[in-house]
């Protein structure tokens, strides 16, 4: 990518992949590499398949051809361990998909428990840090429907977080929320982003795409249209990027 | 007593009767929900012949009427030397029947906790059997607990059917009382009237559980 300082190693890796829903061809031959401690955003217009290629680094969608790589492993590969890659990579829904059975507290510590094995006091103690960079230390015996739509994304963030992911993928997490709330949560990813985590996100806030990714996506029709710093949304080069910007602006 | 053939006694015999429902209707609960809970398990599963078997299952005892699955397992098992008193026979075709209704009730609450809750699990890591553990089955418990105590009262209504292998449950304990007496009216009168009274808490139950789940579920919840 244009600025990728060279030593950082690349951690997610799409290698012309392709994937189709039945007839619908949603990527058409998708590359793009993101070295460690980069935030990417990935904009378009929606059925331009920008989400589809942020799920298929998480291996929600399996590929039909090509390569991707994430933190070394190979998610093309069907033999690829799953828990592994779901370890090292966090993901955050647009529906934020709490558990609404478990309080926020609980929402948080199940996994680094469940999986990792850790003590009662370990996840606590994570799930109190968690919730604290994301503002929320106060809810943590709340439960998700006690909670604004802002507040339920940025617990979400906070869940994801625990299980220490080298990646995390966002997709379209504030196009649910009003301005308001929209702002709170982004507030969070932009400190996340100060904070050296690689980030991949899916999202409609052009202003906030700009200011915080280093490298912009341009999706169109399956393909990688366009790719730059946040300067090019305000110097678009081909005819489509223009035209989506100025619907979208 | 109430006028000249129904006595003290009698109604002491009804009495004992609607024990024996109570009774088999409980038996038929616990052994056809363990055997129920299994059957909804396996019908999701990834498994393919696991799945096809117990649609297999589910699709037979739904399709027989519970009279015939209860003749097999009293008559049929005891020509094949298998003499079984009325109590088993009848527990264990209520537990077929029962699992075969519950496990599919159950296997529609599995399903109905929202995909997207298993993608978020599965995205924590979780391995499948702690996404069903943690996460859907506690959620799948909740949407199941109205319907599953409404098939309770079916359970209830359907030992009446053990009546007709011998078994002295409250039908049964009805019409050897009518026997002696010749007062139908009356006595299948009263035995109605038990059922009802088992049956309708029940369904109020039902009732509220479905509503509680409908609104506010949580405000209530510490």
């Amino acid at each position: 990518m244009t600025q990728a300082p060279a030593t950082n190693p690349v951690v997610v890796e799409l290698k012309d992949v392709h994937k189709r829903f039945g007839a619908n061809h949603v990527l058409k031959g998708v590359s793009f590499a993101i070295p460690k401690g980069q935030v990417v955003a990935i904009i378009g217009k929606s059925g331009s398949g920008k989400s589809t290629a942020l799920r298929c680094i998480d291996r929600l969608e399996i590929i039909d051809s090509g390569t991707i790589e994430v933190c070394g492993h190979a998610v093309h590969d069907p033999a690829i361990d799953l828990r592994r890659l779901r370890q090292d990579v966090g993901i955050v829904f647009q529906s934020y998909n709490l558990f609404p059975h478990l309080t926020v507290e609980q929402n948080i510590t199940l996994a680094p428990r469940a999986v990792k094995g850790l003590s009662g006091a370990d996840a606590l103690a994570i799930a109190e840090r968690t919730l604290r960079q994301v503002g929320l230390a106060d809810k943590a015996q709340a439960y998700p429907e006690q909670l604004s739509g802002g507040q339920q994304q940025r617990v979400a963030i906070a869940r994801s977080l625990a299980m220490e992911p080298q990646v995390m993928l966002f997709d379209e997490v504030t196009s649910a929320l009003d301005p308001q709330l929209t702002g709170e949560v982004l507030r969070v990813i932009e400190q996340l982003a100060q904070g050296g985590m690689t980030m991949v996100l899916v999202t409609h806030e052009m202003e906030f795409a700009a200011r915080v990714a280093d490298t912009i996506i341009y999706m169109h029709e399956g393909k990688v249209w366009e790719t730059g710093p946040g300067q090019m949304l305000r110097e678009p080069q081909t005819p489509e990027l223009r035209d989506f910007l100025s619907h979208g602006l | 007593m109430v006028d000249g053939g129904l006595n003290l006694h009698h109604l002491q015999f009804l009495a004992v009767g609607a024990l024996w429902t109570v009774c088999l209707s409980l038996i038929a609960f616990v052994g056809g929900g363990i055997a129920g809970g299994a059957i909804a398990l396996c019908r999701i599963s990834p498994l393919k012949p696991l799945r096809w078997l117990t649609i297999a299952w589910i699709q037979i005892i739904q399709g027989t009427p519970l009279l015939v699955v209860l003749f097999v397992c009293y008559f049929g098992l005891s020509i094949m030397g298998l003499e079984l008193p009325g109590l088993v026979a009848a527990s264990i075709a209520m537990i077929i029947y029962v699992s075969a209704y519950l496990g599919e009730i159950w296997r529609g609450c599995i399903e109905a906790v929202p995909r997207t809750q298993w993608e978020a699990a599965e995205c924590l890591a979780l391995s499948r059997w702690q996404r069903m553990r943690l996460v859907v089955l506690p959620q799948a418990l909740r949407i199941a607990t109205p319907p599953t105590v409404g098939f309770m009262v079916q359970i209830v209504k359907n030992t009446s059917l053990a009546s007709i292998v011998g078994f002295v449950e409250l039908v049964r304990a009805g019409q050897l009382i009518n026997n002696s007496t010749f007062q139908p009216f009356l006595v299948y009168l009263i035995i109605a009237a038990v059922y009802f009274a088992m049956c309708y808490p029940l369904s109020v139950w039902s009732r509220r559980l479905e509503q509680r789940l409908h609104f506010g579920q949580r405000a209530a919840a510490p």
